[in-house]
């Protein structure tokens, strides 16, 4: 089990890299040109997050300087210690449903102070990476179609969040 | 929600600061904290770059139609009420295999064509159909294979490993979609058990409440 999450993290993105290529070229695309049509996007996307992330990693940097995030902390750390998870993670777990650049900025804050190889660095990693924004996807595809009444959606939506949070932790508590 | 939150940092910031004396780290937490972010985005650029171009080629390839094609009973399965050959569907697929491979920005436009294909089919424009709500489920929890953001965050803090979250990132990523799947499922049939006593019943929830 151990083993095989690890050898997926070391081979998934060397067999994707050369199995698209040579599927592509036998379906005779040319592929060097489609890879040059297709990383542009990547620079525009880079660059049209910087104005999010400054903004979300400027306030959470000042929140946690000023000793308020530390304050916010200490009152659940004894909790989440005693169960051996470090609770520096518990602001992602409360920012993931609501912001995508709040919790990336998060993430980014977390791995800056404890080191992306912490405990605490690789939780937030897995966290970060496996659930989307609930709340952005509810109103972009709710307010599309002009949906007011929108049931269980959101329930739905949160309880895969605290359930892939909670798998997060689990999982690397295991893993690593 | 995220004027509030921000709002929230800084301003609690500002005041934990001054109660504490320490008003001096609040300019220098904010200077620190935006060059962070002006940091992390370069550090973005060289992996979304080849990420994208490789996406680029699967597209061009007709691979994510190959993927569609494997997921077609997955979705069968997951939208009961949607007819086979409904364009619906189509859209369906091509939003679930974009976020498989992490194309946030191509999923986003399948899945509001194939809310809008959904729309067409419900009898209450005003109120959202059960395989709206499956399809939320599963956007809201998207599986998505490889991290890329992640993995280029890890790498510009000068990890030693930075894929080796893809694995539990994967697992847990899982776990959230299974356990979205089987809320949706509840949830469905609890509502036909409602709407079988009675008929007309408006629903409670308000998104913009």
């Amino acid at each position: 089990m151990l083993n095989f999450v690890n050898v997926i993290s070391a081979w998934a993105i060397p067999i994707i890299i050369v199995f698209i290529p040579l599927y592509a070229a036998y379906r005779k695309v040319p592929v060097y040109e489609s890879f040059i049509d297709g990383a542009k996007d990547g620079f525009d996307t880079a660059v049209k997050i910087i104005p999010h992330l400054v903004g979300m990693m400027a306030s959470i940097s000042i929140f946690r300087a000023s000793g308020a995030l530390d304050a916010m902390i200490g009152v659940i750390r004894p909790l989440f210690e005693r169960f051996g998870v470090p609770g520096e993670v518990l602001p992602l777990a409360l920012l993931r449903p609501i912001t995508g650049a709040g919790s990336l900025a998060f993430t980014a804050d977390l791995m800056k102070h404890f080191g992306p190889d912490s405990l605490i660095g690789r939780i937030a990693s897995t966290v970060q990476g496996s659930t989307d924004t609930t709340l952005y996807v509810l109103v972009v595809y709710f307010g599309a179609v002009g949906i007011h009444r929108t049931k269980y959606a959101l329930k739905v939506g949160l309880f895969s969040d605290i359930v892939g949070f909670v798998a997060a932790i689990v999982i690397c508590l295991i893993v690593f | 929600m995220v004027n509030w939150i921000w709002l929230f940092f800084i301003s609690v910031g500002f005041l934990f600061a001054a109660i504490n004396g320490r008003i001096d780290v609040v300019t220098e937490a904010l200077f620190d904290g935006a060059k962070s972010g002006v940091t992390v985005c370069f550090g973005l650029i060289s992996i979304l770059v080849f990420w994208l171009g490789i996406m680029r080629i699967a597209e061009q390839s007709g691979l994510l139609n190959k993927l569609a094609i494997l997921l077609r009973p997955v979705v069968s399965f997951l939208f009961p009420d949607v007819p086979k050959n409904h364009p619906a569907i189509g859209y369906i697929l091509s939003n679930m295999s974009a976020n498989i491979l992490g194309l946030g920005n191509a999923a986003t436009p399948m899945g509001i064509k194939a809310m809008q294909e959904l729309q067409k089919l419900n009898p209450d424009p005003q109120s959202a159909t059960p395989a709206m709500c499956t399809l939320l489920a599963i956007n809201t929890s998207s599986i998505t294979l490889i991290p890329t953001t992640i993995i280029a965050i890890r790498m510009s803090y000068g990890s030693a490993n930075p894929t080796e979250i893809v694995g539990t990132t994967l697992l847990a990523t899982l776990v959230a979609t299974i356990a979205a799947i089987a809320a949706d499922r509840w949830y469905r049939s609890r509502e036909l058990k409602t709407q079988q006593k009675t008929p007309i019943r408006k629903s409670e929830e308000n998104i913009s409440a």
